[in-house]
């Protein structure tokens, strides 16, 4: 891990990540496959398709075929990349990723894109608020939701290189800039964005721009406030999440997704078995549907702004 | 090396009876209706080596229904894959024989099936990613047909279709029931035949008993490249045992009183087709 802050903001869109890394990756190894359920233009992968007829397969509108023949693809060696919508990629085809992928040990990639507020004017039949939730039961899976275009790359090739089944959760959109492009990661350890003494943040995807917000409003009231990047939501950093705990008057954790089962269930299941005795509250979906709208309208209905995240520490102090 | 095929399958359906004969229970039906596709597959089309069952030039087997795992299982103890004993531990605690077949706990299962519909996509993607290898081992893969309700295995099969996949041929095992009563009464196929080669498929039809027919219908697909393949094999669910061929609720038995004596009978029987090399 060697973590180098951006010193400006110049942010592209993931899709543009996402296909500008699919290139790097067709290039570096053969054996690597990109799959895609007739969403090829809407993930902006077309000319990487073009470029590599063979090994770029439009699977057509069949998300359970796709991961069953993606997983019968890696027994014989070759390292599927697959893209749909987060509803689709997860709870659509549960019972594929769980037996022919995870169960059987096939080696996975699984772009989720436009999981939460993000789905946008596709509405709440597009949006999952639960792909964490479900992907972190499924045994042996490593769920993953990338801050931002430098870690989506690098998560991209790094899932690339290891075995197992990998669920990448991102918009398709840009996000703020977090990392310079020359940071490298590890996955299980999350990222210490600033130190604080008084709370602690921990954040996920979109919300980290809405963390790193509500610390600067909240220290101009006199708070000290710890961001931390929890990138990998599964298997979840223990140690770091014990240690930036002590001493904090508030826990806050803030994530585009259900208040059940992701980021939040994740870090309150540590607290709770280190007896912390700390306040937590967690920024998330709670417990409803999606809705149509722009995305920035459904962030605000969704309780995911930054004023939400100061409201939640000022209730708790 | 070819077996004697109907020996063969005389030996499969007979260590399937004895090993459903001393768990008490199981699959009996839909395992006993793939037994002589089964025997043409190991016993003589399929390229494998049971003393080196990762071979990278092996033929591959997906047996997309997989709670016919007992014949399978039957059929690889009896290849050399694992000794036969190993058959009695079907279903025991710890067992590397569980009732749907896992490829990680038993040697010579290529992909792990049982939740019905998925094993055909793993067949169609193992298949596909041979072509773009230009690699000449072949897939063969067995569906049930009331397994066809799942709607997944349309989607593989369009794949399979759209993907010219001439290396792998897909059986239908049309056995006419499924758990709760045959497939018209249940949700009916109509004719599968018809239907895959609607889908695009060069597509046969032949009598799931006999062997030749079988081998020939296998030879007939792999002369016609350039499109999917598929045979649907009419065959009778609990084919080649009379009393369970017509035994009406015949997908999972548990043996008892009838059918116990029935089962054990057809052993008996079976033991004496084997003796004889195959002959009735």
């Amino acid at each position: 891990m060697a973590i180098v802050f951006a010193k400006e903001q110049k942010p592209i869109e993931m899709r543009a990540v996402y296909q500008n890394t699919l290139f790097e990756i067709l290039r570096d190894n053969p054996q690597v496959v990109v799959m895609d359920a007739d969403l090829v233009g809407a993930s902006g992968t077309a000319k990487v398709f073009k470029e590599f007829p063979d090994r770029c397969i439009n699977m057509g509108i069949s998300e359970a075929n796709m991961i069953g023949a993606a997983a019968g693809m890696s027994l014989v060696g070759k390292v599927p990349i697959i893209h749909t919508f987060a509803p689709f990629a997860t709870r659509r085809v549960y019972d594929q990723l769980y037996l022919s992928g995870a169960y059987q040990k096939a080696n996975l990639r699984i772009y989720g894109s436009d999981p939460g507020f993000t789905s946008g004017h596709n509405g709440g039949t597009h949006t999952s608020v639960e792909d964490l939730a479900l992907m972190r039961v499924m045994p042996t899976a490593t769920v993953l939701a990338p801050a931002d275009a430098t870690q989506f790359a690098w998560l991209l090739k790094e899932t690339s290189k290891n075995y197992g089944i990998f669920y990448i959760r991102a918009s398709r959109k840009g996000l703020r800039d977090i990392y310079d492009s020359s940071s490298t990661f590890e996955i299980g350890k999350g990222v210490v964005l600033s130190e604080g003494s008084d709370v602690v943040i921990f954040a996920i995807g979109e919300m980290i721009a809405e963390a790193l917000n509500a610390k600067a409003e909240l220290e101009k009231v006199g708070l000290s406030v710890a961001v931390v990047d929890m990138f990998t939501v599964k298997p979840i950093d223990v140690d770091l999440v014990k240690k930036m705990i002590v001493g904090k008057k508030v826990v806050v954790t803030a994530e585009n997704h259900s208040k059940i089962g992701g980021l939040g269930s994740a870090v309150a299941e540590i607290m709770s078995e280190e007896g912390s005795g700390v306040k937590l509250r967690r920024v998330a979906i709670n417990d409803r549907f999606g809705e149509v709208g722009l995305p920035n309208y459904l962030q605000k209905t969704y309780g995911l702004t930054a004023d939400d995240i100061i409201n939640a520490v000022k209730e708790a102090l | 090396m070819s077996e004697n095929l109907p020996l063969f399958s005389a030996q499969i359906r007979l260590e399937t009876c004895k090993m459903l004969a001393h768990r008490g229970f199981g699959h009996l039906g839909g395992a006993l209706s793939i037994v002589e596709t089964l025997s043409v597959l190991f016993g003589e089309k399929m390229n494998i080596d049971p003393k080196n069952p990762n071979w990278d030039q092996r033929d591959y087997f997906v047996l997309s229904k997989g709670h016919a795992g007992p014949s399978y299982y039957s059929t690889l103890a009896l290849k050399g894959y694992f000794p036969t004993e190993v058959l009695y531990t079907l279903n025991e605690n710890g067992t590397n024989l569980p009732s749907h077949p896992d490829r990680l706990k038993t040697i010579g299962v290529d992909t792990t099936t049982g939740s019905l519909g998925q094993g055909i996509s793993l067949a169609v993607g193992i298949a596909k990613a041979l072509k773009l290898d230009n690699k000449p081992n072949k897939v063969y893969s067995i569906v049930g047909d009331g397994e066809c309700n799942e709607g997944q295995v349309w989607e593989a099969f369009q794949f399979a279709a759209h993907q010219k996949l001439d290396n792998l041929i897909v059986f239908i095992d049309e056995n006419h029931k499924q758990l709760d009563g045959l497939t018209v009464d249940v949700s009916n196929p109509f004719d599968l035949r018809a239907k895959m080669e609607a889908f695009g498929f060069y597509a046969l039809r032949v009598d799931g008993s006999i062997e030749k027919a079988i081998s020939e219908a296998i030879d007939d697909c792999f002369a016609h490249q350039g499109q999917a393949l598929c045979i649907v094999l009419d065959t009778i669910k609990g084919q080649g045992v009379e009393f369970f061929e017509k035994l009406v609720d015949n997908h999972h038995i548990r043996f008892a009183a009838d059918s116990k004596s029935e089962l054990d009978k057809a052993i008996v029987e079976l033991e004496e087709v084997v003796s004889k090399g195959g002959a009735v």
